[in-house]
């Protein structure tokens, strides 16, 4: 048994022991969890996927004279940005896009620029045209603004993405006659391809399965930067069915994080088109997790075998909400580059970055061994396994029915 | 027995000759056309693959040189931006022919330009749409 604050002293003395969630495999086969638990105290996580539910806020500072944005509207290159708070205080979606975008009257639209591609070039450093409209008051008169902005002129610029680093998630496959284009990537008619979305055995909320480390006020590698997890993640389904090391076998928890963009790099922060969906980002995420006791250990080690999710029709059962399985695989089988569904081989893509979840639980692993980067305490932890938080579908309801 | 893979750029003036069908017949080589259009501008564009003896090859291209066709290869006109590419993967189920395919134990994605025909299927697919064309 260790604690975090244990393995801090370590970190500052240059003396923990940290490896990434691929490298944890070995050592426990070899050593078992016992050993591992003594020998090794954190194990880093990564994950390089699209993640829609993201986006920024900015404050930016006020003009002379002054204006507020609040009521008004404001567009960060084009991209209309929600200014419904007081003066100066912005957010920006990673999904919007520009009004005049044909989205899908020509199909499947392309999406070339949004939000996303905005929050990639502020992190870059490049110029940012400002745009604003307001109705003008005794105490804000200006009604228009148009200017050039910069990440380094921000007052605050802050990541905060309300739904990230999803715990599982389905294979698409598309048993229609015609091709579908989805968040999932283009997929083809008759069962022609399936594709997957998760880094497997290096994935955060994999590897902690019942949240025992991972909670609210969680640092982490968010960006290229430092965040925090600030809340479990719109969607949060910590109750959904899992196989018997408490790996969920469906989409399960989520996070939501926080961080200072200020910090991050465009590399882990990559605006992204899905033909005839839209905009969306790819976000860099790296945990680490600290292996207080066995069971912790236990579960870091888990490996793409023993990691299984459902394969879903996305032509009819997905868009339509029906729940409906065609079959378990598990992600040594998705990354293998073929499944079977029905009996046919159908080849696999992957939306997530394997190679780059690597990067990332690496680079984690460096700035903890250099004692750039402290484990934090989690103040609270998040809604788990039998704790009834779930994760509801619509219940519509005729709007003469006001009560 | 050369086998390449090469586009070639017919200015306006070619349109209505018989180009392509001399070289099956004066130099004795294959064809195989993947791609062809013509521009509003009325350039045209083939993408081909041409097979045949070295010196039946060679003499064929200068034909086509003389005639007025620039010729490039075809691994210069698509190409991967490495600086876009995440290695993700999702184009390798889309690529027709494996010229975009993961290494399974670095698991990054490797484009064979050698193995490319220029469908630009990947093109518009690509998330962070780092496959580009210059034709």
């Amino acid at each position: 048994m260790k604690t975090i604050k244990e393995i801090n002293e370590k970190i500052k003395k240059g003396q923990a022991v940290v490896v990434t969630a691929e490298e944890i495999i070995d050592i426990v086969e070899k050593k078992g969890a016992k050993q591992a638990a003594h020998e090794v105290d954190v194990v880093t996580t990564g994950t390089f996927g699209p993640m829609c539910s993201s986006g920024a806020y900015f404050n930016i500072g006020h003009s002379r004279p002054r204006i507020k944005f609040g009521g008004g509207s404001c567009k960060l290159n084009d991209v209309p940005a929600y200014c419904g708070f007081a003066a100066v205080d912005v957010y920006l979606g990673a999904s919007v896009m520009p009004d005049d975008d044909p989205h899908n009257k020509v199909y499947p639209g392309e999406f070339k620029y949004g939000g996303a591609h905005v929050i990639q070039e502020l992190v870059a450093g490049k110029d940012i045209r400002l745009e604003a409209h307001a109705y003008g008051t005794d105490c804000y008169p200006r009604k228009k603004l148009d200017t050039l902005i910069n990440i380094r002129d921000l007052n605050e610029a802050v990541l905060f993405n309300i739904r990230n680093a999803y715990q599982n998630y389905n294979v698409a496959v598309n048993l229609s006659d015609r091709t579908i284009y989805t968040y999932m990537g283009m997929v083809k008619p008759n069962l022609g391809n399936a594709n997957y979305c998760s880094a497997g055995q290096l994935s955060p909320l994999l590897n902690d399965p019942y949240y025992k480390t991972i909670g609210i006020g969680t640092r982490i590698f968010l960006g290229g930067g430092i965040g925090y997890v600030a809340w479990q993640g719109t969607q949060h389904n910590p109750g959904i069915r899992r196989s018997a090391n408490g790996v969920p076998s469906v989409p399960g928890g989520t996070l939501a994080v926080i961080g200072d963009l200020k910090q991050m790099r465009p590399q882990w922060l990559v605006g992204t088109s899905m033909l005839g969906y839209g905009v969306t980002l790819i976000v860099g995420i790296g945990v680490p997790i600290p292996l207080l006791d066995e069971e912790i250990t236990r579960s870091v080690a888990v490996r793409d075998e023993e990691i299984f999710t459902q394969v879903v029709d996305y032509s009819l059962d997905y868009p339509q909400m029906v729940s409906n399985s065609l079959g378990e695989v598990s992600y040594a089988q998705l990354k293998s580059g073929t499944i079977t569904v029905r009996g046919r081989q159908v080849p696999t893509g992957n939306l997530s970055s394997y190679s780059k979840a690597r990067e990332i639980a690496q680079e984690l692993k460096s700035w903890i061994s250099r004692g750039d980067f402290f484990l934090a305490e989690p103040v609270a932890a998040l809604p788990g396994a039998d704790s009834g938080y779930t994760f509801k579908p619509l219940k519509e309801r005729p709007t003469g029915e006001v009560r | 027995m050369v086998s390449k893979r090469i586009v070639l750029h017919f200015p306006h003036r070619l349109g209505d000759q018989p180009i392509v069908y001399k070289l099956a017949k004066e130099y004795n080589l294959e064809f195989n056309i993947l791609k062809a259009y013509i521009t509003p501008q009325e350039e045209g564009l083939m993408v081909m693959e041409l097979r045949g003896s070295e010196d039946q090859y060679n003499r064929g291209i200068v034909y086509l040189e003389s005639c007025g066709v620039k010729i490039q290869p075809l691994s210069q006109d698509v190409i991967r931006n490495e600086s876009k590419c995440t290695d993700c993967g999702v184009c390798v189920t889309i690529c027709p022919t494996g010229a975009l395919a993961v290494d399974l134990k670095s698991r990054k994605v490797h484009f064979y330009d050698d193995k490319c025909i220029a469908c630009e299927a990947c093109v518009k697919i690509c998330p962070p749409r780092a496959m580009e064309v210059n034709f």
